[in-house]
C-alpha cells in the first residue's frame, strides 16, 4: 500500500498528511511551527518515520514550501491559495467559496464549475487571524479550545471594534472593565472579526453556497456561528479543518507522478539526515540581499535570497 | 553645482545623458537598495506613499556623495504627488540638510514658472548643449523604453532563464556609456536582435501590468515583478512607459497640442472622469487589455494612494463586465518576497486553469 505525502509548513502551524490512493486522509499531524521551521519539519518527519509509510508522492506548500521542498525532495510545491482550493474540491465538490483564517492570514478563495474564478489574501492587517485570537483568549484568561464555545453561551454580543486590532483590544478592555460578562465579549470580537474579514478580504466578491470553512480558526465555533449569521447560509467545516493545505499539497503531488510517472522523495532516510539553515548578506552590491543557505548532510542543496542569480544558480549537489 | 535627482525605474539614464551634454555634473543616488528605503522610512511621514519614501532616501544617499542641488518633479492635480517636491524640500530642510532645491511644476497654461526653475538650473550653459542633451536624453529614453519592451517578450520565451535580464541590464549599461546618437541607433538594433535570437518557446499566458506610474516604472519597488511573472513563462505588456508619459504630459501640452487619449474613453460606464495620479488610464487599460483578450491584469499601486485605491474598488465591476481576472497589489516598505510570490503563483496558476477550462469545456478537475 502507498501512501501521498502533503506538508503545509505555514508560519504558526507546519501539518502533515498521508492520503491513502483514494484520497482518504489516513494520517495527520499538526505541529506548532514556532518560527523554527527546519525544526517543525525534521519533528514531522521524526514522527512521520515512526508509520514507515510507503511514499509515493510528495508535495509541499504554505510559506515555508520552498524550504520543506528541497528538503524532502518534492514533486511540487505549490501557493496556499491553489492547495486550498484543490483540497476544498475534492472534500466538497459543490464547493463556490472557500473562507480559510490560519495563524498570519487570511484567505477568500471564489470558485465556479469546479474552477478557481478570483481569490484574496488578507494584505495590511492581520486582525482576526489565529494569531491574534490566541492572544485575545491569553489576555482573557480562556483557553483558546473554550475560546468558540464560549461565544455560542453569549445571549447578546457587545460591540467591538473590527477594523484594526489594536482598536478591537482597547475596546475589549474598555466593555471588560464595564462589567460584561466574557461570553458576550468573546461573541462581539468574532462578529467584529467576520465583519472585517468580509470587508477587508471579501470586498468586492460575491459569496456564494457552497461556503466551506477551513484552517486552524474553523475550529472556533463562535466564528463559525458568525460567518453564518453574516452569510445568511449554512457554512461547512471539513473534517480536516486544519491541514487542508497539506490535504492539497498531497493530492496535487499524486496528480504530478501520475504525470511524471515517477517521485523525486528522497525517501523515509531523510528523517534521519542532519539539516542546516545558515544565511548571509551579499557584499557584492548595494541591495545586500540576504542569501539563504541549506545544508543537508553537509552538502549544500539550495541557496536563494539574491536578486541576480549569483549564488540561486550555481550548481547545487542534489 | 552638483546636480541630483530621484531614480525611477531606468529614469537615470536619458536624464544623466541631458544634464551632462548641457555642461552640468550630476551626481547619481546609488541605485535604490534597502538601506535606500530605510533612510527614507525614517524620515518621511508614516502615512506618505512609498515613492515619496524612497525619493527622499535617493536624496539623502546623493548628499552623503556631495551632491547640492536637487531636481524633482511636481504636480497638480488630486494626487498627493504634486507636492511631495515641497515636502521633501521642508524635511530636507528640517533635517539641516544645505541644497538646492528645483521643483519642475508642468506649465497649466503658464510657462513663467517653468522657465524661471530652466535658467535657474541651466544657468551659465551654452543652449547648444543643451539643445545636445535633449536630443540624446530622448533618443536614450525612446531607446530604453524599446528595449524593455523586447525583453518582456522575450523573457517568457528565453530558453535559459535568468538570460533575458542578464542581456538587459548589459544593454543599459551601454546605453548609458554611449554619447552619440549612432551609437545608441546601434545598440538598440543589435540589442533587439540578441534579445530576440535567445528566445524560443511561447508564453503560458499574457498579462498587462497597469497602476500607478511610479510603482510600475520602478522594479525595486515593484518587486521586480516583470521578472517574476516573465520567468514564469508570463508575457507581461506595460501599459505606461516613461517615453510616451513625457510625449502625453510635457511635450504635447507645452505645444497645446492635446491629442485626447482615445483609450480613456474606455472606462466611460465604469468611470467617466480623471480621479488623479494613473486611477482612470488603470481602469481604461484594463478593459482594454480584457478587449485584447489577455488573460489577467495586475495593478500595482502604492499603499495609501488614493487615485489606485478608487480604481481598485471599481476593477471588480470591470473584471465581472468584461470578463477578466485582475490582481490587485498595495505595495509598501515591505521587502519580503514569500507574500508577492505567493499571490503571483497562485494568479497564474488561476489563468492557467482558466485558459485550459476553456479550451476543453467544463468539469475537468486536473490541477497539475
Amino acid at each position: 500500500m502507498g501512501y501521498y505525502l502533503g506538508l503545509d509548513v505555514g508560519s504558526v502551524s507546519t501539518n502533515f498528511v498521508l492520503l491513502d490512493k483514494e484520497g482518504k486522509v489516513v494520517w495527520d499531524l499538526y505541529l506548532r511551527t514556532e518560527g523554527r521551521p527546519l525544526v517543525a519539519i525534521e519533528k514531522g518527519l521524526g514522527e512521520l518515520a515512526k508509520e514507515n509509510p510507503k511514499v509515493l508522492g510528495a508535495g509541499t506548500t504554505g510559506s515555508g514550501r520552498k524550504l520543506a521542498g528541497v528538503l524532502i525532495g518534492a514533486d511540487v510545491i505549490k501557493n496556499e491559495i491553489t492547495a486550498h482550493a484543490v483540497a476544498a474540491l475534492a472534500l466538497v465538490p459543490s464547493v463556490q467559496t472557500v473562507l480559510e483564517i490560519g495563524g498570519q492570514d487570511s484567505k477568500l478563495i471564489i470558485l465556479r464549475d469546479g474552477v478557481v474564478t478570483d481569490f484574496a489574501m488578507n494584505t495590511v492587517c492581520a486582525a482576526g487571524t489565529g494569531s491574534f485570537l490566541d492572544h485575545q483568549a491569553a489576555r482573557l484568561g480562556v483557553p483558546i479550545e473554550e475560546f468558540g464555545k464560549l461565544a455560542l453561551k453569549a445571549k447578546e454580543e457587545v460591540r467591538i471594534a473590527g477594523r484594526c486590532a489594536v482598536f478591537a483590544e482597547s475596546d475589549m478592555i474598555h466593555k471588560q472593565q464595564m462589567g460584561y460578562p466574557t461570553e458576550e465579549i468573546v461573541a462581539g470580537l468574532c462578529s467584529a472579526l467576520v465583519r472585517n474579514y468580509l470587508n477587508n478580504v471579501g470586498k468586492g466578491k460575491e459569496l456564494l453556497p457552497t461556503v466551506v470553512f477551513q484552517g486552524g480558526v474553523a475550529a472556533n465555533l463562535g466564528m463559525r456561528r458568525a460567518f453564518e449569521k453574516a452569510l445568511g447560509t449554512k457554512v461547512v467545516v471539513p473534517e480536516y479543518y486544519s491541514v487542508m493545505g497539506a490535504v492539497g499539497a498531497a493530492l496535487l503531488a499524486k496528480e504530478e507522478v501520475a504525470n511524471t510517472g515517477r517521485s523525486k522523495f528522497k525517501g523515509m532516510n531523510v528523517a534521519n539526515w542532519e539539516n542546516e539553515a545558515g544565511s548571509f548578506e551579499c557584499p557584492h552590491c548595494p541591495n545586500q540581499c540576504e542569501i539563504v543557505e541549506i545544508k543537508q548532510e553537509g552538502k549544500v542543496i539550495a541557496r536563494w535570497g539574491d536578486r541576480c542569480g549569483r549564488w540561486s544558480n550555481v550548481e547545487v549537489a542534489v | 553645482m552638483k546636480v541630483t535627482f530621484p531614480h525611477m525605474g531606468s529614469l537615470a539614464i536619458p536624464m544623466k545623458a541631458l544634464l551632462e551634454e548641457a555642461g552640468l555634473e550630476v551626481v547619481l543616488p546609488p541605485p535604490t537598495s534597502k538601506r535606500t528605503l530605510t533612510l527614507g522610512s525614517r524620515h518621511a511621514p508614516e502615512f506618505a506613499c512609498l515613492p515619496l519614501k524612497i525619493n527622499l532616501g535617493n536624496y539623502l544617499e546623493a548628499l552623503e556623495l556631495g551632491a547640492d542641488t536637487i531636481i524633482m518633479a511636481g504636480g497638480v492635480g488630486p494626487c498627493r504627488f504634486g507636492y511631495y517636491g515641497q515636502v521633501q524640500r521642508e524635511i530636507l530642510r528640517s533635517l539641516g540638510k544645505d541644497c538646492d532645491f528645483l521643483i519642475f511644476e508642468p506649465p497649466a497654461g503658464d510657462f513663467k514658472g517653468l522657465a524661471s526653475t530652466c535658467r535657474r538650473l541651466f544657468a551659465g550653459c551654452r543652449p547648444a548643449g543643451i539643445l545636445r542633451g535633449a536630443k540624446i536624453a530622448w533618443a536614450k529614453a525612446r531607446a530604453v523604453d524599446k528595449l524593455w519592451q523586447v525583453s518582456l517578450w522575450a523573457r517568457p520565451r528565453e530558453v535559459e532563464r535568468g538570460r533575458t535580464s542578464k542581456i538587459i541590464r548589459k544593454l543599459y549599461h551601454k546605453l548609458d556609456q554611449a554619447c552619440e546618437m549612432k551609437r545608441i541607433r546601434r545598440i538598440v538594433r543589435e540589442g533587439i536582435e540578441e534579445l530576440k535570437s535567445q528566445a524560443k518557446g511561447e508564453p503560458k499566458a499574457h498579462i498587462a501590468l497597469v497602476g500607478e506610474i511610479y510603482v510600475v516604472l520602478d522594479p525595486f519597488s515593484n518587486q521586480y515583478i516583470e521578472e517574476r511573472l516573465g520567468e514564469m513563462g508570463v508575457e507581461v505588456s506595460r501599459t505606461i512607459y516613461l517615453s510616451q508619459w513625457i510625449v502625453h504630459h510635457l511635450v504635447l501640452p507645452t505645444f497645446r497640442l492635446h491629442r485626447p487619449n482615445r483609450s480613456l474613453g474606455l472606462a466611460s460606464g465604469y468611470l467617466n472622469y480623471a480621479v488623479g495620479g494613473h486611477g482612470l488610464e488603470t481602469v481604461a487599460n484594463t478593459v482594454l487589455a480584457a478587449r485584447r483578450r489577455f488573460d489577467g491584469v495586475v495593478q500595482l499601486a502604492p499603499f495609501t494612494c488614493m487615485p489606485e485605491i478608487v480604481a481598485a474598488s471599481i476593477l471588480p465591476r470591470v473584471s465581472k463586465g468584461e470578463g477578466i481576472s485582475v490582481l490587485t497589489l498595495f505595495l509598501d516598505e515591505h521587502t519580503g518576497e514569500a507574500g508577492l510570490v505567493t499571490r503571483l503563483e497562485a494568479f497564474v496558476d488561476m489563468l492557467l486553469r482558466q485558459q485550459r477550462q476553456r479550451r476543453q469545456g467544463h468539469g475537468i478537475l486536473s490541477w497539475a
